[in-house]
């Protein structure tokens, strides 16, 4: 199942390195997120400062719908996951790969964000331990919220209206969790006892223990 | 067709039913005192909690239909309408939680909305089973509709408990204690406390009707389908052949693009 994961992730990473969506859309995309957040709000250095983790995680949130839709769009595209299955490919490798390849996309597109953020907002940050820690266990939750959720919805012709409304509320707890850590860890808390951290934890443990066991199901059925 | 005995007991259940909520309505309105403190106003609670019941009930319901069909020893097309007909009655109970909620905020609050724990919880709860429900709507064959619709439903409902915790924690761990705890619970006695046994017995009821129509209904639209296709098979087959072949010349492939399970 890891070989198999690990094929599915290169293979996905080298389509995206030689068409650069992420790099190309969803990037400019979440950048324009954060300037109409500026337009939405008040421009006030302090204003902008507070709600600073909560912003930068719903831009990639927002981000992660495009990253996870194209990455089953791939397979989709031409049944080419049927191909994958005759060929014996895992399915849980499969949905492994397409987590680890979004996965790397997405911590990716959350530095050059976090940059972003800290020109745009300037926010005093600190506590970078747990910054990173509740980056990575989120960042897991939503790619196999997401990845399943987009196998889920593949197929409808109303695909990319149906996966937001699908995925936003299921993966709403990482929204929360992620921006207190964030918060919390803003304020100078650099504990890695934060409870955030421990329920973005159980929910990227969760997501990819259902998506592991389900995703064979989605794929076949 | 239906059976016999399943068309009496649901003609039975709704005659109860409507006579039970007219007696919570009797009761909640005329017999019961208001309220020291919240004078009439009180009269809300024999319907928003047990309505909230009902939904959380329905949601169960979903969950025992989905796993019945996703396990493949119990495997029936019949335990995925099931969940799919208690979902959509839980979606309407859901709604009028939210709707009686906010009519019993505005006046006690101050407010149509507070973001409560619970009420934020609810308020997800609705949207993830309204996705549920959009989800049925894709398109699809009926197994692999089942299939995807039944995961949906198990995981939004493991997902309720993490969105219900991160809610409480969002709500208490930087403020003081809920809103609603103490006003709905305690120091609740005699007519009072009957009529909301009532109302809960009568709203439970009321749900298993809404159930039994809207799952008889799901039961006939899936033999209309499988009529029609019956139909359409037959009439393909009654053409002559030469037409058919000139009707669709990429026959072959298009079966080939997209394999079918029917």
């Amino acid at each position: 199942m890891w070989r198999d994961a690990l094929l599915i992730a290169t293979k996905d990473l080298k389509i995206e390195f030689r068409s650069k969506v992420t790099l190309n859309l969803i990037l400019p995309f979440a950048f324009v997120v954060l300037i109409i957040f500026a337009f939405a709000l008040d421009t006030s250095p302090g204003t902008l400062q507070k709600v600073a983790p909560g912003l930068f995680w719903l831009a990639v949130l927002f981000s992660s719908i495009f990253s996870v839709d194209r990455a089953v769009a791939i397979e989709s595209d031409d049944n080419a996951g049927d191909g994958l299955l005759v060929y014996g490919v895992d399915p849980g490798g499969i949905f492994l790969g397409k987590v680890i390849s979004v996965f790397v996309q997405l911590f990716l597109l959350e530095i050059f964000l976090l940059l972003g953020v800290v020109v745009l907002y300037g926010p005093k940050i600190g506590g970078w331990l747990l910054m990173l820690a509740s980056a990575l266990f989120a960042t897991i939750g939503l790619c196999a919220a997401g990845v399943t959720y987009s196998q889920l919805a593949s197929g409808s012709r109303a695909k990319q209206t149906l996966l937001p409304l699908l995925l936003v509320p299921v993966v709403s707890p990482v929204l929360l969790a992620a921006t207190k850590a964030w918060q919390d860890a803003f304020a100078a808390a650099s504990s890695l006892e934060d409870p955030w951290l421990r329920l973005l934890i159980v929910f990227a443990v969760v997501y990819l223990a259902l998506g592991a066991i389900f995703y064979s199901s989605i794929l076949e059925g | 067709m239906e059976s016999r005995g399943y068309r009496w007991s649901r003609r039975a259940i709704g005659i109860v039913s409507l006579l039970l909520v007219a007696a919570t309505v009797i009761l909640g309105l005329w017999i019961t005192p208001p309220d020291v403190v919240q004078g009439q106003l009180v009269r809300l609670i024999y319907v928003h909690p047990p309505v909230a019941w009902v939904a959380y009930l329905a949601y169960g319901v979903t969950s025992i239909g989905s796993i019945l069909y996703l396990w493949k020893r119990t495997r029936n097309l019949k335990w995925d309408l099931l969940a799919a007909a208690s979902a959509e009655v839980g979606v309407v109970f859901t709604g009028l939680t939210l709707i009686t909620g906010s009519i019993w905020g505005r006046p006690a609050w101050g407010v149509w909305w507070t973001w409560d724990a619970r009420l934020t919880t609810t308020a997800l709860l609705f949207v993830l089973y309204l996705g549920y429900l959009a989800l049925r709507r894709v398109p699809a064959d009926s197994h692999q509709r089942a299939v995807r619709s039944s995961i949906a439903g198990l995981i939004a409902f493991i997902d309720v408990p993490i969105v219900h915790q991160s809610v409480v924690w969002w709500r208490t761990l930087h403020q003081g204690a809920t809103v609603l705890n103490p006003s709905l619970s305690p120091k609740i006695h005699g007519e009072m406390a009957m009529t909301l046994l009532l109302g809960f017995i009568s709203f439970t009821s009321v749900y298993a009707w809404m159930l039994m129509h809207r799952y008889q209904i799901a039961i006939l639209e899936q033999k209309v389908l499988d009529a029609e296709l019956d139909q359409l098979i037959e009439e393909r087959r009654r053409e002559p052949d030469s037409e058919s072949r000139q009707a669709r010349p990429t026959n072959d492939v298009g079966n080939f693009d997209q394999p079918s399970k029917v």
